[in-house]
């Protein structure tokens, strides 16, 4: 009988081992940390409860955030959706909700993200693709028929013009009669990591973030249920970064978000309360549990020990998650639905608020309607059937759980500690730190796979010679036409003199320092386009130059 | 074709999208194995990627793409190559990114060589590179 694991290890483990050789000559997670074949309580020798853990809604909230967590309610299914033009995406919405999604998620075509109308000439073949394509108020409104706002929460993808679209989406709940003060969603905004990995930006730094506080500072007075950004490691992860460094970029994107927030003369507790995050979930299972309960540890400390907070609302990390798009194969499709649903498992396991799963053909393309039912579907299984949410953090106390969870958090910890000493998030970026992490990372596990010390069923294994053909979604092909056709009828319809009058009020406001956000709802009720208030902007501002790294 | 110095590779990301991991991995990948590589960074437009071919002028030219915007970009960027009389046989063409494959044919009719989604070994693309050379 072995009296502790380092005696077991070396003497009954290590026999073992001589004569049956281990599988592999490292065993590791996706931050490169050692994985030992057992852990025990030795590996939590001076773990004390109260400390790292305490209880689901009480600091520092490394349970969960709420006290009740899924036993009250359950996560909300958010499924991510939009292309060709708002009313198709009106549509999908609709059918979305009447198979049970709980709030909506808005994606928008490239141009809009990049402030370009569809009509223009520089974005043709890039119209509602991707996403929804949503030019002027006229769309938003055509987006939200008969989806009452003051109920439905709405999520939207947007970035550098969140504040063009937050101000669209206001106009026209006002529009629906709905006061702005039930209005509810969430702004991704966060333009950080665009300069790091996702690439929508459109203006410099110092004006991106004057954007974000002024939204900031106006939702918190006008309309308080929207969490004004989201702050996002998903995009950072996709791109390649470990579980680790998707934590760490991003928290101290969300450092660098408050300081100038409070530089904007605003207050912690009250905007950190409005602060979401996004995570990706990929397929190393414990390591990503352990990543969400780390990320949530540590929010809560740097909140008290950094900011002194005193709102257990701001302390807590809030957050959405979506499964990994990065390990979903182009080859053999239907194993992407298993890869989702384990994936999905973590997140859920690891305390997410919302959750998107992926659909299984989103390698090839935007998912067909039957892939995102079935995406759907994955989730509810979860939910109704596994019986995964009836106990609060069931992982809780397991050695290894426990012992990843620490050192995770001290991984992260050294990364923000380097981030700090550079300068912060935004230097960092401009030296092109994260952006060369991200590379090395993607670089490395592109060689991993060549070389098959890591295995991806279906790519480099366990290979089908004929895979059958998959049937995609295909955007309409006259989308761009049909575009071009509305914008025609917009500028027909609209008071060219009320547009030219609030696009100089905003050209003066945005020269100076008020909030932007009442001139961009005024500009937008007279049905200025988003390319016109967006060239307004670039004309004062000027555009962001890409720092491109290899 | 044969060359005489390093094969010279135009690495670049036309239409809007800012996924960019596919095509940094190949640049590095194709530097790795000797290859001259100049990479554009995002949001090339079809004249800024014929221009930059020109003024490099390189042997290989790699789109990446991952909007579904080929079908509408790829033929204006072969017209502005063509434009300034690169001779689209004489350079190798070839793209990766979210292209389906029953647009594979259509692109290749443009002229690219080799279509590599998502999946692809970096190492099938370096030969593909090489044989074309040789």
């Amino acid at each position: 009988m072995s009296d502790n694991k380092k005696q077991w290890l070396s003497t009954v483990y290590m026999k073992a081992k001589e004569k049956f050789s281990e599988r592999k000559s490292l065993f590791a997670t996706s931050s490169g940390s050692k994985v030992e074949p057992i852990y025990g309580p030795e590996d939590l020798h001076s773990w004390n409860y109260h400390e790292k853990l305490g209880f689901p809604g009480e600091y520092p909230f490394t349970r969960g955030i709420q006290p009740t967590m899924y036993r009250g309610r359950l996560w909300t299914m958010r499924q991510y959706a939009g292309f060709g033009d708002a009313a198709e995406s009106n549509a999908r919405f609709k059918y979305l909700i009447s198979q049970g999604q709980t709030g909506i998620s808005v994606a928008f075509d490239l141009p809009t993200q990049i402030g370009y109308d569809s009509d223009d000439e520089y974005v043709e073949g890039e119209v509602g693709k991707v996403g929804v394509a949503i030019s002027s108020l006229a769309d938003m409104e055509a987006l939200t028929k008969d989806l009452p706002l003051d109920q439905v929460t709405t999520s939207m993808t947007i970035n550098a013009t969140g504040g063009m679209l937050l101000a669209m989406y206001a106009a026209a709940a006002k529009k629906q009669g709905v006061s702005l003060d039930k209005i509810g969603g969430t702004i991704q905004n966060d333009i950080l990591k665009e300069y790091i990995a996702r690439g929508t930006y459109i203006f410099p730094a110092k004006q991106s973030l004057r954007l974000l506080t002024d939204q900031m500072s106006w939702c918190f007075t006008n309309a308080p249920r929207f969490n004004t950004i989201s702050i996002s490691g998903y995009h950072m992860r996709e791109a390649g970064c470990t579980a680790a460094q998707e934590v760490a970029f991003t928290i101290a994107n969300a450092i660098q978000y408050s300081d100038a927030a409070i530089e904007a003369g605003l207050n912690f507790d009250e905007f950190a309360s409005q602060f979401s995050f996004f995570w990706a979930c990929h397929s190393v299972f414990f390591e990503e549990v352990a990543k969400f309960r780390a990320a949530k540890r540590i929010w809560a400390k740097i909140a008290k020990e950094k900011y002194g907070s005193q709102s257990p609302r701001a302390q807590m990390l809030r957050f959405h998650t979506q499964t990994g798009g990065a390990t979903l194969t182009a080859q053999q499709v239907d194993n992407n639905v298993v890869r989702t649903a384990y994936q999905g498992l973590s997140a859920v396991l690891g305390g997410t608020q919302s959750l998107h799963t992926n659909s299984r053909d989103e390698a090839l393309a935007i998912p067909t309607e039957e892939s995102a039912q079935l995406a759907l579907r994955t989730q509810q299984v979860l939910a109704y059937e596994t019986g995964v949410a009836d106990v609060i953090d069931p992982l809780a106390g397991s050695y290894y759980i426990e012992s990843l969870t620490d050192s995770l958090e001290k991984e992260i910890t050294s990364y923000l500690d380097k981030i700090a000493d550079m300068g912060g998030s935004l230097a960092a970026i401009e030296q092109g730190y994260q952006q060369r992490e991200i590379q090395e990372s993607a670089y490395i596990m592109q060689k991993q796979i060549e070389e098959k010390s890591k295995i991806v069923v279906g790519v480099n294994d366990f290979i089908n010679e004929n895979d059958p053909p998959v049937k995609v979604f295909r955007v309409d092909p006259s989308i761009g036409k049909k575009r071009v056709q509305q914008m025609k009828e917009l500028h027909k319809i609209r008071d060219l003199d009320s547009v030219t009058k609030n696009l100089n009020e905003l050209k003066i406001a945005a020269e100076g320092t008020t909030n932007l956000m009442p001139f961009l709802i005024s500009s937008f009720e007279s049905y200025a386009t988003i390319g016109e208030v967006c060239s307004v902007l670039r004309q004062v501002w000027g555009e962001y130059q890409e720092n491109v790294t290899l | 074709m044969k060359l005489n110095q390093a094969v010279k590779v135009l690495i670049a990301k036309p239409g809007l999208d800012g996924h960019d991991r596919g095509a940094k991995v190949v640049a590095r990948s194709l530097r790795d194995a000797g290859m001259e590589v100049i990479y554009t960074g995002i949001r090339q437009t079809p004249k800024m990627i014929a221009e930059t071919a020109l003024q490099e002028d390189v042997n290989v030219v790699g789109l990446s793409i991952l909007s579904g915007a080929h079908l509408e970009i790829f033929p204006k960027i072969i017209k502005e190559m063509e434009d300034r009389d690169i001779n689209i046989n004489e350079v190798l063409l070839f793209c990766g990114g979210i292209i389906p494959d029953e647009d594979v044919e259509r692109v290749k009719k443009m002229g690219f060589h080799g279509v590599f989604g998502p999946g692809s070994d970096t190492r099938d693309i370096i030969k593909f590179i090489n044989d074309f050379f040789s």
